[in-house]
Formats: C-alpha cells, structure tokens, sequence
C-alpha cells in the first residue's frame, strides 16, 4: 500500500536541500519505525518518492512524499507516528492513504501527478524593492496584463526565450492576516505576492523568475536574496473534471 | 523558531549551509541561562569530518547529562566562510545556541592529527580569544585540548590552557566540578588552573619551564607551580561495559564522512605493532561485553534511523564476542535493510562468511594492511601477518567472487632496504598468481589489486620514537623504486600503485616529536595563510618553510636525527601507561627482527598492568613466553 505524506518546512530547516530531506525522511521512517518495503537486491532502498523538489531556501505549507508499506496505521496514527521523530524545521501535517490502483493500471506516483503549485513571494525585512508598496503592486498588476511575458529560460540545452505568461495561473496581493495557519515567516514590509504557476515535469516555473522578470521590466534592480518564497500547496489536475486538485485536499 | 548567527543571504551564499545551523536529529537543546557551564566541544575540521568522529559524541552526550553543564559543537568554518566572519567581524559560533564561542566557560579542541593545528588557531582567532594562553584574560574561555595528539602536546603548548591526557570518561567530571567552586570561592583562572593541575591526567603548560642544551635538545623540564604534577598519567576507563556511551547520537542532514552508527567494540589492541601509537596508549585492551553492545546497537539504530551500522575498534578480529556479535546484528537488522560494515577485520573463513552476506562481493573489495614487503621487515615492525595467511585469505576470497584486493603498506620504515621494497611488488604479484590459479571460468572477469604507500612518520610512545625519519627525496626515491619493481612483475597491468604527499608527512613527522619553540612555528605560518593543511588542495608547502625559516627553526633536528636514547624527549612528562624500558627493549628488538607475541600468547611486561584491568587480568591458554 502507499502512504502520502504532506509536510511543512520552515525555519533553519530551508538550509537543507532536497536530496538532504530524502535522506532525512529515509531514516526518519525507520525511527518511526514504519513498516517500509524495500526494492530487492544487494543495496536495497526503501520505496520513496516525492512530488516536486523544493530549492534551497525556501519554506512550504505543503510537500508530499509517497512511500510504500507493508502495513500501516490509520493517517492519524501515522501522523503522530511520524511527528513523534521529526526535528524542528519539518512537521507532517497530514498522511493519507492512496486508493488501490486497479490491475494493469499505471499508478500516479507523487511526483508525476504534480500540475501546479501556490507560492507566496514576501520580500525579507532589511530589502527595498526601490518602490512604494502600492507603486511595485500596481506595476506588478500592468506587468501582469500582457499578453505575453518573454524571458531567457535557463535550461540544460542552453537559454531558451519563453513565454511564461501562460505558466502563471493566478496571482494576488494576500492582507497580512492570510494564511495565519501557515508554517512562512512573517515580515514587517508588507509586500507579498500569490502566485499559482505551472509545476511538474511537463512544464515548471520557479516563481523567482516571475519577480526577476517583472524587475527587469520595471527596471529594479533584483535581489535574489530579498526575497523569500513559500509554497503553499500542490496540485494534481483531476483527469474527471480538469481542476486542479491538492495531492492531499 | 531557532535563531541563528548568520544571515540568511551568507548562509544561501556558502557551500553547504547545514554545516552551520545545528538542530540535527538528537542534538540536545538546553537554555543557557538555566546552567553554570556552558562547554564548547570543538573538532577543528570541517562539518562532514568532525562530525563522523566518535569521541565527541561520547563527550556530548556525557557533558550533556550533566543539569549544570551544556555542551555545545563548533567545528571549523569552510574557506568561503571564513573570509566572510573575517570580512563582516562575525564572530565564530556554537551550533546549538548559535552564541559566541567566546562567551562560553570553556573551549573543548579535539586533536586528532597533527595536521589540524593551523585550524586550531583558526578556532581560537575567528571566536576573538587570544590565540597565545598568555594573553588571555579572565573573559576568555578556558581552552583546553585532548585525543591522541596531546600525547605530545608540546608544539601547541603555548595555544592550550590545558590538557587532558587520555580518555574523557574518567577525570572530566571533576574538571567541571572544580570550575564551578572556583567560581563560587570568586577565583580566578589561574586559581582555577592550579585546581585542576592536581588533579591525575591534566596537564597546565604554562606551569612547567623548560630549558634547552646548545644543541637545541632539552636539558630540563620543570614544573614552576607547587600544584604542577611531576609526571601526567593518562587516564583509561576501565569498565568499558558500564560508562557513557551516546545512545542517541546526533544525525546530521547532509552527508558526513561516516554516514553510520559506529559502536566502539574494544578500546586498545593486543598487536604491539611497533609503529603504531594507537596501539600503544590505549593499552591494555579492554573490551566492551556483548550483551552491552548488542542493547546499544539496537538502540542506537532506533534513535537514528542509520542504515549502517559500523563496528570500530583497532583490530575487530581479535575480539572475542566478535561472532556473536556480528551474527546477531544480521539476523536482527538484516532483513531490515541494515548494512554492517567491520573495518579492521582479519582476512579469513569468518570474514568472508560474514562479508558475503553484508555486502555485494562484486562490489567490496578485500584489504590487507601488510605494512612492510618483506617478513623480515614485518617482523622488525612487529606486524604479525605473514605471507602465508595473506596468500590464503586472498585464494580463500577469490574462490568465493571476490577479485578487488587493497594493500597498504608504509615505506620508510626503520632498517627498510631494497629487497624490502622490491617485497612490496613481489607480494602484490603473488596475490594475482593466487587470483590467475582459479580455472578460468570460475573467475569473476580480472582482478584489481591497489596498493598503497604511506610515508613512515615515527611517532611519540612507540618504539619507534627515537628513529630517523627518511627525508622526502629519500621517500620519493623509494617510491620510484617500488614502481619500477612493479613494472618488473608478470601481473603488473593488475596492480594499480598510489603513494602519499611526502611533504604532508614531513610536516607530520616535526610535529609529531616536536617541541615547545615550534609553536612560533605554526603561528607564522597560520599569519602567512595556512589553513586546512591536511586537505591536499589548501597545503601550501611553501609557506610551511617560510615559517620555518623565519623562526630559525631546522626540520632536520626533529626528524632526520636518529635521537639518544638518554635524550630528555619533549613528552617524557607523560606517563602513558606503557614504560620507556618496554620501549627501549622494544627499539632493540625490532634492531634484532625479533617478534614479540601479542597480549593474549604472552606479557611482555609493557607497564600497561598498573590499570587494574582489561586483558593484563585475562586468563591467558598457555603462556609463551617472552623473554625479556
């Protein structure tokens, strides 16, 4: 059976790369304890696999792993399982456990289905952007009117001009007083951005490119440091209804 | 949410942030403010290297354990962050608390090789203390050192308040208590440094005065402080079975150099090999019982989560719950996806029946460390391995799939001459023939043999302590020597050859037996640039002999000298257990290639028996014999 697991990342814990929190997890459910299968040979590793890498740096409401078990408690119980060997910095907040996927059916894994993710972009106390609050949102709202957004997409292949206004699904300017259960760090300046972008493997878009792009066009400078950004879900999209769909709602 | 030293733009900036965050599973988290101590536990290396050593954790979690004390880590800063704290007057700081060094009671440094001890002064300059214990004041932490190098603790003497020499388990307690009354009777820290110079193992430097003859040898070491002890003893736990042990150990989150739970099966070893200091003063053996190990196995592998298990110790085979042991931890973690690893193991029928079912034999490879080529050089060194067992662990190996084979051997070993070299060549060639007997299609494709020279650097508390040391261009002769002999053998496409930085080990070797002025030495150099020497890549020879120079201070007189044997040694202060006649008698011997039995076939009246313990009060089969 499979086991998805939703986690928070917050605080030092944003230091810590993605091939680091694999490694994590894999002796995190040992200390929990799990009943975890193992692929077979001479070095065998414990059947895992998550959704969407999350960078250096950034926070999250909202990552997901799969992992296969033999056996397995409730979620609930697995969740208190799970958090009872957690570290400051990572907490699960939800498991769930996937549906049997019928015979000589591929199975969605966590990270094949990923369509779309939120993010919260808030710039960090001690950076300016060069602009009033109101001045940045409202040219952020004209930047945003265009019909196409072109920029040099860094890729294996070499840079790459694209459009990546169809990759950006929504976006609004959130009150302080949203999202007060989220895990992110707070900030005195005020200034935070929502977007929901594309994300996966068929097509994915890094919300620090959307804020480096809009400086350019507004000719501010940009600081990758000045910003901090916080995922705040992800989505699958629903073969039935073509919504977009958190991977656990 | 934890606070932390540095910004987030430095730590997004530098290599590997994790190294400098703390909050790793385990990591224990207390409030400054509710103790009297506060202990920072240094390993001046890099992250990933000090936090895969054991003594550490033992002292952690022991220190730990204490209400009034918090121990907390720092190991050294990568090159990208020091220039950063120099840049922006960052000072160096603890993992947990992530507070100033400099604040804390006491910096703890670890010494571990020789080749640290720029990075000590990188430790003690990044934290604002001064780097020479003259100049520190009663704001400064007491700096104290300890592990296997302060066995000569005299080149870095003028760095270190103090000393500890020996193991951690025994005296440390009283060292804290005492800083605490101190504290209460209002004294100061030299009040507080002739507490705890009484007390058995610790050694305070700046109360002992040395002179030097003309020719630059010591004439006296005396102590200038009524409280200053004669003669250090070292201290040794001596109930293995029943001390501290971490059974929580931290585990980090990125990739340290040991990535794996590692339980100390024995401390000390039986061999008597005549170069080894570690063999030496962690005597006597002792060894820790089984059922002990098996409840810490189980339970530190619950509290990590590792997927490795790694049983440490000088020489694994030689400890007698070995089978039991091993056996157990397969057939309780195996099937849970458990790896064992047992470095130091004797190549036989055991091993390869224990290696065959822990790892993928195409994979592993099978290492022999015959240290020297020849059998009469082997037995000048004492290393009681003989061609015949090498050859029939190898044949033994390779019939059951194995085809890697790793060699180490040393080259520069006292009374070595070309047939012993050539030795080195002939035995690697040996080992393939053994490889090329099997029938062809019992093979597994061909066999890859490596060998490997590391430079002879004689060391404190060995037999060896009073022999010359080749220089470089003599290393580097012999070097080109041996490959040349093994281009000259049949198999010599199957052999692969690998040989170390002479220049590092020159520098190890004047350190190693070096004395008091050398301190000079090691500050000029570290003011030039030096850092993080031991890492092939920052080594800067050059600058190493600026400093020399400079100070007027000779290589040559610390290791190209083949010293009196009623020479007053930098580190004679030290009684290490084992007595300088056993040395002495020893030196002769191996002069005479003449092999002392182990521990366990027969006393060689070592000294080691004072302890009270460990294999000095085993009940030996039937004794051999030694004569004297």
């Amino acid at each position: 059976m499979t086991l998805r697991i939703r986690f928070c990342k917050y605080g030092i814990l944003k230091f810590i790369g993605h091939l680091d929190v694999m490694r994590y997890f894999q002796k995190a459910v040992r200390r929990a304890g799990l009943d975890v299968a193992y692929s077979r040979g001479y070095s065998p590793h414990q059947l895992m696999s998550f959704a969407s890498p999350l960078g250096v740096g950034l926070t999250s409401d909202a990552e997901y792993l799969d992992v296969e078990l033999h056996s397995c408690d409730s979620p609930e119980i697995m969740t208190e399982r799970l958090n009872a060997v957690m570290a400051e910095g990572i907490r699960v907040s939800a498991c769930r456990i996937l549906p049997e996927t019928p015979p000589n059916t591929r199975r969605e894994n966590a990270m094949s289905a990923v369509a779309a993710a939120d993010y919260l972009v808030s710039l960090k106390d001690g950076y300016q952007t060069g602009l009033e609050n109101q001045e940045w949102k409202d040219k952020f709202r004209d930047f945003m009117a265009a019909k196409t957004i072109s920029v040099l997409k860094k890729s294996k292949s070499g840079d790459k001009e694209t459009d990546i206004r169809p990759m950006i699904y929504e976006y609004a300017f959130p009150g302080s007083d949203a999202y007060p259960d989220s895990c992110m760090e707070r900030y005195q300046n005020g200034l935070t951005v929502f977007l929901r972008t594309a994300a996966g493997s068929t097509q994915n878009l890094k919300p620090e490119l959307v804020i480096e792009a809009f400086s350019e066009s507004a000719e501010l400078s940009f600081d990758r440091f000045a910003w901090q950004i916080h995922r705040l879900q992800i989505y699958r999209r629903s073969a039935l209804t073509q919504r977009f769909e958190a991977l656990i709602p | 949410m934890k606070k932390l030293a540095l910004s987030d733009e430095i730590l997004l900036k530098v290599d590997k942030p994790a190294r400098y965050i703390g909050g790793e599973v385990n990591a224990v988290m207390k409030d400054p403010k509710e103790v009297e101590i506060r202990f920072a536990m240094c390993f001046p290396d890099v992250y990933e290297v000090g936090m895969s050593h054991l003594g550490i954790q033992i002292l952690y979690d022991m220190f730990n354990q204490r209400e009034d004390t918090y121990c907390e880590r720092v190991y050294s800063p990568w090159v990208d962050l020091d220039a950063i704290l120099r840049e922006k007057k960052i000072p160096l700081f603890a993992l947990e608390s992530q507070d100033p060094v400099k604040e804390f009671d006491f910096l703890g440094i670890t010494l571990q090789y020789e080749m640290c001890y720029t990075n000590v002064l990188q430790i003690l300059d990044l934290s604002g203390i001064p780097l020479f214990s003259k100049d520190r004041t009663e704001n400064d932490p007491i700096v104290i050192g300890g592990g296997p190098c302060a066995y000569n603790p005299e080149p870095i003497a003028d760095f270190f308040d103090c000393f500890y020499i020996g193991e951690g388990e025994t005296v440390y307690d009283r060292v804290l208590d005492e800083y605490k009354e101190n504290k209460r009777a209002g004294g100061s820290r030299r009040d507080y440094l002739e507490r705890i110079a009484r007390i058995e193992g610790i050694y305070v430097p700046s109360f002992y005065d040395v002179e030097y003859n003309p020719d630059h040898t010591i004439r006296s070491f005396v102590p200038n402080n009524p409280n200053a002890q004669e003669v250090i003893r070292k201290q040794a736990e001596m109930n293995l079975s029943d001390t501290y042990y971490p059974e929580k150990p931290l585990v980090p989150y990125i990739k340290p150099v040991q990535d794996r739970v590692v339980l100390e099966i024995q401390r000390g070893c039986i061999r008597g090999c005549r170069f080894c200091q570690a063999g030496m003063i962690y005597r006597p053996i002792r060894e820790r019982d089984v059922n002990y190990l098996k409840r810490m196995a189980a339970a530190m592998l619950r509290a990590t989560g590792q997927e490795e298990i790694s049983l440490s110790s000088l020489s694994s085979s030689d400890y007698s719950g070995l089978a039991e042991l091993v056996y157990y931890l397969i057939e309780e973690f195996g099937s849970r996806g458990v790896n064992i690893s047992l470095p130091s193991l004797r190549i036989d029928a055991f091993a390869l029946d224990v290696m065959s079912k822990v790892q993928d034999i195409r994979k592993s490879s099978l290492t022999f460390a015959p240290e020297a080529g020849s059998q009469r050089l082997r037995d000048v060194i004492n290393k009681g391995l003989d061609e015949e067992s090498i050859l029939k662990g190898a044949a033994e190996a390779f019939r059951g799939g194995w085809n890697k084979v790793k060699l180490y051997f040393m080259l520069g070993l006292p009374t070595e001459n070309a047939e012993d070299i050539e030795g080195i060549a002939v035995l690697a060639d040996k080992i393939a023939r053994e490889y090329y007997a099997i029938p062809k299609d019992r093979r597994n494709g061909r066999v890859s043999i490596t060998a490997s020279t590391s430079f002879f650097v004689p060391k404190p508390f060995t037999p060896f302590q009073w022999a010359r040391m080749d220089t470089a261009e003599e290393y580097l002769e012999k070097k080109d020597l041996l490959r040349q002999k093994l281009k000259e053998q049949l198999n010599y496409k199957s052999i692969r050859y690998n040989w170390h930085d002479a220049n590092l080990s020159v520098l190890e070797g004047v350190f190693a037996r070096g004395d008091r002025r050398l301190s000079q030495v090691i500050c000029s150099a570290y003011r030039k640039g030096c850092l993080y020497d031991s890492w092939s890549e920052y080594f800067r020879f050059d600058l190493w002999m600026e400093a020399f120079e400079e100070n007027d201070a000779e290589i040559g007189f610390y290791i190209h000298r083949e010293r009196d044997l009623g020479e007053r040694l930098p580190w004679d202060f030290i009684d290490a257990g084992v007595t300088k006649e056993f040395f002495i008698r020893e030196y002769n011997r191996a002069k005479e290639e003449k092999v002392t039995p182990n521990c366990r076939r027969a006393c060689s009246g070592c000294g080691a028996r004072v302890y009270g313990g460990g294999v000095c009060f085993e009940e030996r089969k039937g004794d051999e014999g030694y004569d004297a």
